[in-house]
């Protein structure tokens, strides 16, 4: 069995739930078949598990450290990230004009999803390249794309994301970062930021920044701040690298997990520093936001992959390890039975179980609709996609960073004591999950992007749509009586969330903002627990098709389907009604809790 | 230089292997398959003589049922330029293949006959032995490094007393070992490019082959669990249990 994913259900997953291979009848992905993901999720698992798993724990243990002059990394990363770009990995989805492989989104994701499994930290370099391709080959002119695009698609150089300050984390209207016009029509870029991952290093030839900052006279705030290009080296006309640009390394950050990716403090402007504008000025918030929606899902799927990875290693411990006799055997000298003979391990285990594939469902099914927007003709239908993914983006994004991590968490319940030393890899999944609540939008800004922006924008649409979807789903298994009674359960949960959606909105037309926003945080995990319940009872409708012509192998996995979406729906969903109770209430207990009393 | 390279699709080397209820063979049915890891060395030798100029055009071979065109399309993205598929479903026997393996090198008018020294679902080492004799050609199995010299090639093999190195005159039958070298990753743009390559599909009828019916299979069981140790306390009483057990 892989340690990386169970294959059994990456299968089910692609080609049971989703139908990937129906996408091939879209032009744009007309040149591939199912043949062909296949090939490329298996040339993706034998290089991650063989070249990337290996050393996972040995770059936990081997911080990148900074000696003044260099940032230092065990070799074994850039040897593993040159196979990775050689193997065509960074170019899976990339267009083929770009010389990428133009594979769907979906399955794009599911290579990362191998590789987040193996090795997150080592990959986290190249995800940063793709996305600053990604935003340079919409944003960027043919000129950019030349001199920065292509080196970085093809690997050679690796690029950032330079956002964050050390005062202006969730606030991005607060950076400070200035840009002043130079007369030859390039700015000089001056100050400082913070977090940067990936921020210096050997590991490639050079370092694109894509960097947020303001140009003087600037509006204040979000519409204030333009996007730049800051190469660590100077690039020259025919490409070849110059004298070193005026960003340089203040230090690093030392990190609880995902310590591979090296996190540095950037100071840009000491000596001279140029930038040179993507996009027009002042639109740099939006030009980022471009990406986002994607960079989420992906950030979303590491979380899922952390628990994942963890979950499959517990359940191998958990086959092997004897401890105990069961309740009902008294005799001191029988044989201990393997842990997972222990009916509470198996309850951690299937809780473990329904968490993580519940959230890959999720995200894979977000990537797919990413595919689907990309190749619908009809814009009519191209808008719906579009909403969907939106009111989708924040739930796929946090449910896995809160509830995998949950995962982890129970990974190592299940080893026991060697679950909390670092001789098993469970602790350090916990620790790298535990930033994916923290980047990309912390778990409130989620909140508030969901409850404020998603659930409300063009009306309410968004929302519409989703309930709508989830809808289709309970009626589709209503009359299934092995799936009748989630089917119930999963109608109730739907009319609840629209009634309790209700209450919050007419708080808000009431001008109550600060009353229906404080109840972000409890509606994310509402209705984050509703989608994944709406995932859920999708695996166990698709099980149940499967299970009639299912080989002895194949009906384990199908029963495992059921079992787990039976456990999400009796002990999980339930939870999401109590949240419900208490949002229609408009509990004003956080809100109007005094700083001084805590 | 044309070589061609058998490959055959086994079990995938991870996977546990189950005994079937009836004894009849071990289950396959829903179970990850594979190259035999030893063809994929012999592929990988073969790809990079054709990467030093040496060969110039590389033929992937398999026998076997619908499937095995996922094995060509491996080979192919390894650097095969295109593939034969002899489709036939069902068990087939070494000589058979062999037989097959012979009439296609035949017909192609290949120079070398690259395999894997064994395929490690049966185990049985006697394809590229058997070909060699059909063929009536030269073998150097088990090989650990090959040199091609005009019509010659130097082949270094594992054997018990260490390394032997055999001169052999080409055309000529080598069988892979472990440490001949270590395949590649697949690349996706060769995964793309192998898509675009023919397999051309063929049967024994029209290679003009017989099915051997040579081998027999009676009964297949899992190796047996090893029994309890037992602890010693004294050297006389390990040397009793020894002789007990007819060891020494
Ligand atoms: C390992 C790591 C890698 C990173 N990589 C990058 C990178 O490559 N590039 C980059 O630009 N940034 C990066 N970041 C920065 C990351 O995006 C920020 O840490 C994050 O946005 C939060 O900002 P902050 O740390 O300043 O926390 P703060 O914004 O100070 O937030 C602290 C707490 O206050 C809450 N909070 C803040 N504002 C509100 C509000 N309006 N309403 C309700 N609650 C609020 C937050 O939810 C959080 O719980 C990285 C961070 C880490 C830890």
């Amino acid at each position: 069995m892989s340690a990386l994913i169970n294959r059994r259900d990456l299968d089910f997953m692609l080609y049971e739930m989703l139908d990937v291979p129906a996408l091939c009848q879209t032009p744009r992905y007309a040149q591939h078949d199912r043949d062909t993901f296949e090939s490329v999720i298996e040339a993706a698992h034998a290089l991650a598990e063989e070249k990337f798993l290996p050393f996972a724990a040995k770059l936990d243990a081997s911080e990148p450290h900074f000696d003044g002059e260099r940032v230092h990394i065990i070799p074994e990363v850039k040897e593993a990230l040159k196979a990775y770009v050689d193997g065509g990995f960074l170019a899976t989805a990339f267009d083929a004009e770009n010389g990428g492989s133009q594979l769907p989104y979906v399955i794009a994701q599911s290579v990362a999803a191998l590789f987040a499994s193996a090795n997150g930290p080592a990959v986290g370099y190249t995800l940063l390249t793709m996305a600053a391709s990604n935003l340079l080959n919409v944003h960027g002119t043919e000129e950019q794309k030349t001199r920065y695009m292509r080196p970085m698609m093809e690997g050679r150089w690796f690029g950032t994301m330079c956002l964050s300050e050390p005062q202006a984390g969730s606030s991005l209207g607060d950076i400070k970062t200035r840009a002043q016009a130079l007369p030859d029509g390039s700015y000089s870029i001056s100050g400082n930021k913070m977090w940067i991952s990936g921020g210096e290093h050997d590991l490639s030839e050079n370092i694109v920044h894509l960097v947020l900052a303001r140009l003087d006279g600037a509006p204040a705030g979000v519409k204030g701040i333009s996007l730049f290009i800051v190469p660590k080296f100077h690039v020259n006309d025919n490409g070849t690298l110059g004298a070193r640009n005026g960003v340089r390394l203040v230090g690093l950050n030392h990190k609880m997990g995902c310590r591979g990716t090296v996190n540095t403090v950037l100071s840009f402007g000491d000596t001279p520093c140029t930038g040179y504008l993507v996009g027009k000025p002042n639109e740099g918030l939006a030009c980022m936001f471009h990406m986002m929606n994607e960079a989420r899902i992906a950030v979303g799927l590491a979380g899922v992959m952390s628990g994942y990875a963890a979950y499959l290693f517990a359940l191998d411990y958990a086959r092997q390890r004897p401890q105990g006799r069961l309740p009902t055997d008294k005799s001191p000298e029988s044989k201990p039975v393997a842990i997972i003979e222990h009916s509470d391990v198996r309850r951690m285990l299937l809780q473990q179980k329904a968490y993580v594939e519940g959230g890959l469902a999720l995200c894979l099914y977000c990537a797919k609709l990413v595919d689907e927007k990309a190749t619908a003709e009809d814009a009519k239908q191209k808008e719906e996609i579009s909403l969907l993914l939106e009111i989708l983006t924040p739930i796929a994004k946090s449910w896995p960073a809160e509830f995998c991590l949950e995962a982890n968490k129970l990974a190592i319940q299940v080893l026991g004591g060697y679950g909390y030393t670092r001789d098993y890899p469970v602790e350090r999944h916990y620790r790298d999950n535990r930033l994916n609540a923290i980047h990309e939008g912390t778990h409130g800004i989620q909140g508030l992007d969901l409850l404020g922006r998603k659930v409300t924008m063009k009306n309410g649409a968004a929302f519409r749509l989703l309930l709508g979807k989830i809808q289709q789903t309970v009626q589709a298994t209503a009359g299934d009586a092995s799936l009748a009674e989630f089917s119930v359960a999963l109608g109730k949960a739907v009319e609840v969330a629209a009634a309790t959606t209700q209450t919050l909105a007419a708080a808000a037309v009431q001008g109550k903002v600060d009353l229906f926003l404080a109840n972000a945080n409890l509606y994310l995990e509402m209705l984050g627990h509703i989608v994944v319940a709406w995932q859920w009872l999708q695996q166990a409708q698709c099980a149940h098709a499967g299970q009639a012509k299912a080989t002895a192998a194949d009906r384990d996995f199908y029963e495992g389907k059921r079992i787990a979406c039976q456990y999400f729906f009796r002990y999980e969903l339930p939870k999401a009604h109590r949240q419900a109770e208490l949002l229609a209430k408009l509990d004003d207990t956080c809100l109007n809790l005094s700083p001084s009393v805590l | 230089m044309k070589v061609l390279v058998s490959v055959k699709r086994v079990v995938d080397y991870n996977v546990r292997i189950q005994i079937k209820p009836d004894g009849s063979g071990v289950v396959t049915d829903g179970v990850k398959h594979s190259m035999n890891p030893f063809d994929e060395i012999a592929m990988e030798e073969a790809v990079r003589l054709k990467e030093k100029g040496k060969v110039t055009e590389i033929i992937a071979v398999t026998l076997g049922g619908a499937k095995g065109e996922e094995t060509l399309r491996t080979a192919l993205a390894f650097g095969a330029d295109r593939a034969i598929h002899v489709k036939e479903e069902g068990e087939i026997q070494p000589l058979t293949a062999a037989r097959a393996l012979a009439a296609i090198f035949k017909k192609e008018g290949a120079q070398i006959l690259f395999t894997g020294k064994q395929a490690i679902d049966d185990d049985a080492n006697q394809t590229a032995q058997m070909t060699a004799a059909l063929l009536d050609l030269p073998q150097a199995t088990f090989a650990s490094k090959v040199e091609l010299d005009g019509t010659k090639a130097q082949v270094t093999r594992e054997i018990d007393a260490g390394l032997e190195t055999l001169e052999v005159d080409l055309p000529a039958v080598i069988s892979a070992d472990l440490r001949l070298n270590e395949p590649r990753y697949l690349k996706l743009p060769d995964i793309m490019k192998a898509k675009k390559k023919t397999i051309e599909a063929v049967s024994f009828a029209d290679l003009g082959v017989e099915a051997a019916a040579s081998l027999k299979t009676i009964k297949t069981t899992p190796p047996p669990t090893r029994s309890k140790g037992v602890m010693v306390k004294t050297v006389d009483e390990l040397v009793s249990a020894l002789k007990a057990k007819g060891l020494v």
